[in-house]
């Protein structure tokens, strides 16, 4: 037997090396500064805050289902509503897509190799960690009963609750946001590729640009109103308490300069989302490229001028009710003008039903019954009946779960392939995107309803004739929770079990695409050229297509 | 008011609706006609229309027009009370609604009122901010600490309606419930008989004006005689209306809007008096009758008075505290330079 070298024959596999095998040490992400990673980070943070918000939900539906309700203590329910409009707000609606999916995709979508300020990205996590941390201690110290919205005097002078730390948190996030905002900006407007002009950026990058200019527009109007409340709670200036002769209707002018933007910071991503799903899975070009992006634009720009609409009843004089009425009015064509859009795209397109177009078809149902209650609620005469009852409950549910999570949710599923280079089951992924369509409409519906009959939001107790409405509602609401567990456990499954993807499933163009998933580090191999206008689907060879 | 409401409702509900149908419409219906037979299938280039393009702009901005207008009038006109309407005066305070009749009766979480007849709540709150919501009447108004905010309405069915808090306030918010009962006249007129007596708040407002010293007024301050709703010269040039909010401010912060040739020697009677008698001592001083100046809404042909006219809900005028003129004001010259005002 003569001496083999010890040299295998069959040469084993080479695993290409990508973001997500290059290094494996738990330090290796901690200290990561790859726009990839930083994104993934974001998501497990996000999805854990979201897991602890919807348990505020599940007590407040449950609550509910009497009307003496379940929970003894009022305060208990007080508790549980803030928990859920706080971390909901802060800790996900607000970071969703931008911090996960903006992160990850806008270098890829621009063709660079990463954002423009790498550490600043990172900085930006640990800051929204550091927040989260301080919020959750506020729960573990005994909890906030304030509303999400901190309305003066109650939130400086009455409540016994833990206040100053609550919007120390909040405070902190903001800047965390704030970061993020300026390196999306600067981002797409220096590290373009060579070719990608503003006209060829993808919808996405344009959404992400309109809604990082609120961030760094409104944001620091927040910090300073919370300081502010902090100022009165710790050194009992008046600021906010007429006591101290101060005037609890400014608080209101302040943090809906901030807070009315902010919605529209929930729902812009999705706006981008739906304009990438609709082209892809129609195979079109948007109906309206510049309408689409010019919206975005003038919706952030005009949703700094609507705050008020939020204080109809606050005892503003009529006449400001009437400007920022008209100027509420104002803001919803340009979200009009996108819904047409989507729909327009489909004409003549080849429509392909995968789980993320369900998920944004739901989005456009949802959002549209959503935007159009809001007019309602623009519109005085109706406010002044509608205001602070479970119409406009269910008129924000409306927008920001069926805009801002439905977004969320057909991005996981639009971009999971070029995350993970993974497939998931396509038949689990229609049937989840049913049962959340279905279970959402059945818990906010009759909150419509319940609403113009007259129920006030943020009570613990009602009389019995709003019984049936909030039975249906809970009702409602298990059937959404289980929407929610089965893409976890489907898209967990995948990451074991799940084929590989190839870099493109949907044969979907933009320059995320033609990297392969999951993409390398360093994003490309080499830099792109852009020459082609965006979503030219009809420039494609037919054969091109149907290569994966 | 409520029908107004309700119609403009039903409006934007079929609109809503035509529009959920026509989105939902089309995208089912693209959704079938264009689906997908094959994998490669590329579809053909669609040009743009701008024409549609426009449409979609115009037509929600023309409908929106509409609803703009029809909402802006049905608000404006339920903010501004008629001048006949009754006031009745509310406090809100964690977690209870507390009510004062004119004629005295006062009661909690319970709000009796004659139907046909406009009421006129004037209402502030001890504390943190409430909403004082009646959904049958179609109406709420937030109700703040230190201000006065007013809301209105007619009653036309009898019967009893629930009062909400509408805006969150603490731990019993869903507690801070009441009940409107809104009666035949002859019926209200009953029950104000039938309640146990109780001081019209002008008489009392009369009394804590004697008991807390308030009679410079008159002397070294203004008269309080037809002050109500009358205009009123402030020394740093402005004019004002003495309407409630005023008065209010007047007696809690007196610095504040000084008139023109008196000097701020009135000490704050901020922390001194609860929220009712603040609204106790207003309604004494609109007893004294309202402003000569015909133009000014809610003044007094009458002109002013030193005394009220008439009985203030059955009480004498005799037995309440005169008031006279103003004498001329006296010798107060500040430290800086105030012009010299014409005498």
């Amino acid at each position: 037997m003569t001496a083999i070298p010890f040299v295998s024959v069959v040469e084993p596999p080479r695993v290409r090396e990508t973001y997500l095998n290059a290094t494996h040490t738990l330090r290796s992400w901690l200290l990561t500064r790859d726009h990839k990673r930083i994104g993934i980070l974001y998501a497990l943070t996000i999805t854990f805050m979201f897991a602890i918000a919807a348990g505020g939900a599940a007590l407040v539906r449950i609550n509910l289902l009497t009307p003496t309700g379940i929970l003894d203590e009022p305060s208990m329910y007080n508790k549980a509503f803030t928990v859920h409009g706080v971390l909901m707000v802060w800790w996900f609606l607000v970071p969703s897509i931008p911090t996960t999916f903006g992160n990850f995709l806008i270098p890829l979508m621009i063709g660079a190799r990463d954002l423009a300020f790498p550490r600043l990205n990172l900085a930006s996590w640990y800051l929204f960690v550091i927040s989260a941390v301080l919020i959750l201690a506020v729960l573990f110290f005994g909890g906030l009963d304030t509303g999400w919205t901190f309305y003066t005097p109650y939130s400086s002078l009455f409540s016994n609750t833990h206040v100053t730390l609550a919007v120390t948190a909040i405070f902190i996030n903001g800047f965390s946001s704030i970061f993020t905002g300026l390196n999306f900006i600067v981002s797409i407007h220096k590290m373009r590729a060579p070719g990608m002009t503003w006209f060829r950026l993808p919808l996405f990058c344009w959404a992400l640009y309109a809604t990082s200019l609120i961030f760094v527009l409104a944001t620091p109007v927040l910090a300073i109103t919370l300081v502010l409340i902090g100022i009165e709670h710790l050194l009992r200036i008046g600021i906010f308490d007429p006591v101290l002769g101060g005037d609890p209707v400014l608080f209101q002018h302040l943090f809906w300069f901030y807070s009315h933007p902010v919605v529209y910071i929930q729902i812009l991503p999705t706006f981008g989302v739906a304009s990438e799903v609709v082209t892809c899975f129609a195979r079109k070009r948007p109906f309206g490229y510049a309408a689409i992006a010019f919206s975005s634009l003038a919706i952030a720009l005009i949703g700094f001028l609507v705050w008020a609409h939020h204080m109809f009843d606050a005892g503003i004089s009529p006449y400001s009710g009437l400007v920022f009425s008209i100027l509420s009015f104002a803001v919803a064509v340009p979200t009009a003008i996108k819904i047409f859009s989507w729909t327009a795209t489909l004409y003549k397109g080849s429509v392909a039903l995968e789980t993320p177009m369900l998920y944004i078809l739901g989005f456009m149902g949802l959002f549209t019954m959503g935007g159009l209650t809001g007019v309602m609620l623009a519109t005085l005469g109706l406010d002044m009946h509608m205001h602070d009852t479970y119409f406009v409950v269910a008129h924000f549910h409306y927008v920001m779960v069926g805009g801002g999570v439905m977004g969320y949710l057909a991005a996981v599923h639009f971009w999971w392939p070029k995350i993970t280079g993974k497939l998931y089951s396509e038949f689990w992924g229609k049937i989840s995107a049913a049962i959340i369509f279905i279970g959402f409409n059945l818990t906010f519906f009759p909150q419509y309803v319940a609403g113009y009959l007259g129920m006030p939001r943020r009570y613990h107790s009602y009389p019995p004739e709003f019984q049936v409405y909030n039975v249906l509602s809970t009702a409602g609401a298990s059937i959404l929770a289980v929407g929610y567990i089965l893409p976890l456990i489907y898209l967990l499954w995948s990451l074991k079990f799940g084929e590989d993807s190839g870099p493109n499933p949907w044969h979907a163009l933009g320059l995320e695409w033609t990297t392969p998933s999951p993409p390398p580090t360093e994003n490309f191999e080499e830099t792109p050229v852009v020459s082609a206008p965006p979503y030219a689907y009809d420039l494609q060879s037919p054969t091109a297509a149907a290569v994966t | 008011m409520a029908w107004r409401v309700d119609l403009l409702f039903f409006f934007e509900l079929a609109v809503s609706a035509f529009f959920v149908m026509l989105i939902a419409g089309l995208v089912v219906y693209f959704s079938i006609k264009y689906r997908r037979r094959s994998d490669d299938e590329i579809p053909p280039y669609t040009p743009p229309n701008p024409m549609i393009e426009a449409m979609y702009f115009i037509v929600p901005f023309l409908i929106m027009l509409v609803m703009f207008f029809w909402g802006g009038y049905v608000y404006v006109r339920a903010k501004q009370p008629p001048a006949n309407a009754m006031q009745i005066n509310v406090i809100g305070k964690q977690w209870m609604w507390k009510v004062q009749h004119p004629e005295g009766p006062r009661e909690i979480n319970a709000l009796h009122i004659p139907i046909g007849r406009p009421i006129k709540l004037e209402m502030t709150s001890q504390d943190v901010i409430h909403d004082f919501g009646i959904p049958a009447f179609r109406i709420k108004q937030d109700v703040l600490p230190g201000y006065y905010s007013t809301e209105w309405f007619v009653a036309t069915t009898p019967g009893e309606y629930h009062i909400f808090c509408d805006q969150y306030c603490g731990d019993l918010h869903s507690k801070m419930i009441g009940t409107v009962v809104a009666m035949e006249p002859a019926a209200y007129q009953a029950w104000l008989a039938g309640t146990i007596p109780n001081e019209p708040p002008a008489v009392s407002g009369a009394r804590l004006f004697q008991s807390y010293g308030c009679a410079c007024h008159g002397q070294r301050a203004p008269t309080l005689a037809g002050l109500y709703m009358s205009k009123v010269k402030l020394d740093d040039g402005r004019e004002v209306i003495a309407d409630d909010d005023y008065l209010r401010e007047s007696i809690v912060e007196p610095a504040a809007k000084l008139v023109a040739g008196y000097g701020p020697i009135m000490p704050t009677f901020r922390g001194q008096l609860t929220e009712e008698q603040i609204f106790d001592l207003i309604e004494y001083i609109k007893s004294l009758g309202a402003a000569m100046n015909n133009a000014i809404p809610g003044a007094s042909p009458a002109g002013p008075q030193t005394q009220p006219a008439g009985p203030v809900n059955g009480y004498r005028p005799d037995l309440l505290p005169d008031q006279p003129p103003a004498r001329q004001p006296p010798d107060y010259t500040p430290q800086g330079a105030r012009p010299q005002r014409e005498q």
